[in-house]
């Protein structure tokens, strides 16, 4: 069975506008593509609104009349943007959590324990499953495809941070601090440097003359 | 030009056309979904696969060019078994629903499992369901049926000019759909059900009726609108069941308006199908001798310019050319067709045909609208203007009601008679664009002609034409918009003339004229009664388009025969004879007996008549019609159809067209609220 192409079971807002941050980004992020093909800022501005919305509601989506202000903006039929905004799943069809916890489940992070990092979530955040959203509103976890960070793998993402090397200890360890109200630095959480080797250099040690 | 060998056919073809087009020209049939010739290449279903020489895989042949010397092989292992395993994945999740399915018998997706289906399944998981879409009161979709060959989407972006249907989602959760619950809002919303491959979009009225080869199939011309769109009447026992258009392409290509699809419902409602007449000041129904013998009776004696007729929009040469007969030897000239007070000037064919054909808007580069909405008023001549604009560097200027959605762009020009005064002046910003055009062309709505200046604003286009390089010897620029079926076959039949005032006795041949002179004696002959069949005083039950052999002229004066599909109901009879009939009682026989007798007659009195058809012409004489171009007055043009889905008898009869005029409302409060 497949999920609605139209999402069901909360309130469209019912009007959307751009802020002034918004307009602010939009100004800029039109003026990379030349005159004619405006069309090709679809996705940075359907950003734009999820931004915004997560600004002005604190859940990160975009409502059909944010779907609607993007293809007026550029000058193209809505139902061009909804295709394009139902096709990335980057983009949340409907309201979600305060966080966005976004497991990757894509081979590499599995070996290396991404099942732990989801039960993690489950129990340290009381989220039910993928795609569902914690009674207090706070967390909301999906499954992801590959988030393109396979050497600090097991990643889990933030809403837009990467918590990298996670395991069980350290993803209850971040849910902990998100629900403080904290927001550990994100990156490597074993403290290595970027994808060096753990536990410090192994090759090119001995550098002859030194 | 490139040499394609297509299983050892050798075959020539254009540079640049795709390998499918090459196997069709070598006479080889390529099994295909996505692909159709008047909607670009999508290339996604990849059903159409062939081999080609030292290619190392499969290719796709709608979407790969032709190279000189290519080999293309249809029929080889590799392609069987490619096919097969595109057929295997297309039905992974295909409900296979077939005997519950409307598509049953016509449905591609049937035609070709046959041929590369397995006979059974290896796909043991759960299929995928789709929640069903609404679209509107025409198109009925199942959605589960899919097959996300994204005809639909390509023809309502390109053909229909609306952007609402699109793919959203991925994968397995792809769907096709409007996202937003809405009625598709376009004319043309039939054709869907028609490019459709498999079952997903089927008509709504037409649902679970009938199996097509249950259905006796008969040629006609539709006449709801004045395109003449070629059709095909689907019937069974004696009744109606469905419309489908058929290929023209000098005038529908393969599209229909669904005013002309769906409105026949209307045809078994509220008919006329027995005589009737007042008696006491009640009508009561009689039998045909009763009915004659008071025609007769009540005639006897009138002198002919007591005597008028009226024919309406809906009336087909043959009942019209009667009628002008029995007038004629009753001694009247008091003769009109223009009922809704167009001020046409019929005494040259040219002022009142669109001369420049159809098929020729596509070699026009500009174009000019002048009091008329082609989306309503023609939608399958408005998606030829469309594919025209679709094709680049067509200047369209528009005088009349700002803000007019004609799926495409377009330059309003102004409102009214203003701006078509300084249009005639020539001193208009876009006679510049038109002057500088090498195939300008205008269509003059017949609304703009139905109000009291109407001969100054025909005047007035006609000089706008003239002085604006439209009218050459080999191009005619100048182009009359009808709205309906009848109209321009009346009128080449010269049925016009004469006096509306003092007439006795007033025969109305489908028509609702403005005004009915009081005291006068109303036959009203035809096949749906309005208000002045309810005027009338004897009324002749007729026979609809679908019920008689006849001919049609469409707007350009193309000649076409529409065929009988059914009888007429009841008592009705087909309406030449119906005169042919009085014309014996009244002691003037009509002097034809039989269908080829009237139509030598028609020839006869217009030659072409003759010939079935319609040539490309230039413009002989440039000289116009009579009226004062600069007496146009200033008030703006009002669209000649407030209402596109209940505009004539029939459409006023139909449910569908009931239904259809609730949801989409009027075009004037929808634009109003878009």
């Amino acid at each position: 069975m497949s999920v609605p192409a139209t999402p069901e079971g909360f309130e469209q807002p019912e009007s959307f506008a751009f802020d002034a941050d918004s307009q602010a980004a939009i100004e800029t992020i039109v003026k990379r593509y030349p005159p004619g093909k405006q069309a090709s800022a679809v996705i940075p501005l359907l950003y734009v609104v999820q931004r915004q919305m997560k600004r002005q509601t604190g859940s990160a989506w975009v409502p059909n009349k944010g779907m609607d202000a993007v293809a007026e903006r550029l000058g193209m039929p809505p139902i061009r943007v909804y295709e394009v905004a139902t096709f990335y799943f980057m983009f949340n069809m409907k309201p979600i959590g305060k966080f966005h916890l976004q497991v990757c489940g894509t081979t590499p992070c599995w070996l290396r324990g991404s099942d732990d990092v989801t039960r993690a979530c489950k129990d340290a955040g009381h989220v039910p499953g993928f795609g569902q959203t914690s009674a207090d509103g706070l967390f909301t976890m999906t499954e992801v495809e590959c988030l393109g960070g396979c050497v600090n793998a097991p990643i889990l993402q933030v809403d837009d941070d990467y918590y990298e090397d996670m395991d069980y200890e350290s993803t209850v360890k971040l849910i902990e601090a998100l629900k403080r109200g904290e927001r550990p630095a994100p990156g490597s959480v074993i403290g290595r440097q970027a994808s060096a080797p753990v536990g410090g250099p192994l090759a090119l040690t001995d550098v002859p003359g030194e | 030009m490139a040499k394609v060998t297509v299983d050892g056919i050798e075959v020539e073809v254009p540079n640049g056309v795709s390998v499918l087009q090459a196997c069709e020209a070598a006479g080889k049939e390529i099994p295909r979904f996505c692909y159709h010739e008047r909607l670009s290449v999508a290339g996604n279903c990849r059903m159409c696969l062939v081999e080609v020489e030292k290619a190392p895989k499969p290719i796709a042949s709608c979407a790969y060019p032709v190279a000189d010397g290519m080999k293309v092989f249809t029929d080889s292992p590799m392609v069987r078994n490619g096919r097969r395993g595109v057929m295997e994945f297309l039905l992974i999740n295909h409900p296979l629903d077939c005997p519950i399915c409307d598509q049953g018998g016509e449905c591609d997706l049937q035609d070709q499992a046959m041929a590369y289906g397995l006979d059974h399944s290896r796909y043991k998981e759960e299929k995928r369901a789709v929640k069903d879409k609404y679209l509107g009161p025409l198109v009925k979709p199942i959605m589960t049926r899919c097959i996300q060959c994204t005809r639909c989407v390509r023809f309502a972006t390109e053909v229909a000019g609306v952007p609402e249907l699109g793919a959203t989602n991925r994968g397995e959760n792809m769907e096709i759909t409007t996202y937003v619950e809405k009625a598709l809002t376009t004319e043309l919303s039939g054709n869907l059900i028609d490019i459709c491959p498999v079952g997903a979009l089927t008509s709504r009225p037409y649902a679970f009726v009938s199996r097509p080869w249950e259905l006796r199939k008969t040629d006609s011309i539709d006449v709801v609108d004045a395109v003449g769109t070629n059709i095909r009447i689907d019937a069974r026992a004696g009744e109606v069941l469905r419309m489908l258009p058929r290929t023209n392409d000098d005038v529908n290509e393969e599209w229909m308006a669904d005013r002309g699809r769906f409105s026949f419902d209307g045809l078994k409602r509220r008919r006329l199908d027995r005589p009737w007449l007042r008696k006491d000041g009640r009508l009561q129904p009689v039998s045909w001798g009763e009915a004659f013998a008071a025609v007769a009776a009540r005639m006897k004696g009138v002198p002919g310019e007591r005597i008028g007729a009226v024919a309406g929009p809906l009336a087909d040469a043959e009942a019209i050319v009667a009628l002008r007969d029995l007038m004629g030897a009753l001694g009247s000239r008091n003769l009109e067709c223009r009922t809704d007070g167009a001020a046409i000037d019929a005494s040259r064919r040219d002022f009142y045909t669109f001369n420049t054909g159809i098929a020729g808007i596509e070699e026009a580069d500009a174009l000019l609208i002048i009091g008329s909405n082609p989306r309503t008023e023609a939608p399958v001549l408005n998606a030829r203007i469309r594919k025209r604009v679709v094709a680049g560097h067509f200047p369209i200027g528009l005088v009349g009601p700002r803000g007019l959605d004609l799926t495409y762009g377009h330059d309003w020009l102004g409102e009214g008679g203003i701006t078509l005064r300084s249009l005639a002046e020539g001193n208009h910003r876009f006679n510049e664009v038109l002057r500088a055009a090498k195939k300008p062309m205008l269509i003059l709505g017949r609304g703009a002609l139905a109000r009291a200046d109407g001969q100054a604003v025909l005047a007035a286009a006609w000089k706008i034409a003239a002085e604006n390089n439209m009218l050459q010897a080999d191009w005619h620029g100048f182009n009359l918009l009808h709205l309906f079926g009848g109209e321009v076959a009346a009128l080449d039949l010269g049925f016009t003339g004469g006096s509306a005032e003092g007439l006795d006795v007033l025969w109305l041949l489908g028509a609702e004229p403005k005004r009915i002179p009081d005291g006068a004696f109303v036959i009203y002959q035809g096949h749906h009664g309005e208000a002045a069949a309810g005027r009338a005083d004897v009324i002749l039950p007729g026979a609809a388009y679908t019920e008689k052999d006849a001919t049609w002229v469409n707007t350009e004066g193309r000649v076409q025969r529409g065929r009988l599909a059914v009888y007429p109901p009841g008592e009705a009879r087909e309406d030449w004879k119906i005169l042919r009939a009085v014309s014996e009682l009244l002691g003037k026989r009509l002097p034809y007996d039989d269908l080829d007798a009237v139509r030598a007659r028609l020839a006869e009195v217009n030659p072409v008549f003759a010939g079935a058809g319609f040539a490309p012409h230039g413009c002989a004489d440039v000289a116009g019609p009579a009226g004062d171009p600069a007496a146009v007055a200033d008030a703006p043009f009002v669209p000649a159809l407030a209402n596109y889905w209940q505009a004539d008898v029939i459409s006023r009869a139909s449910p569908t067209m009931a239904e259809c005029a609730k949801v989409y409302g009027a075009p004037a409060a929808r634009l109003a609220a878009e």
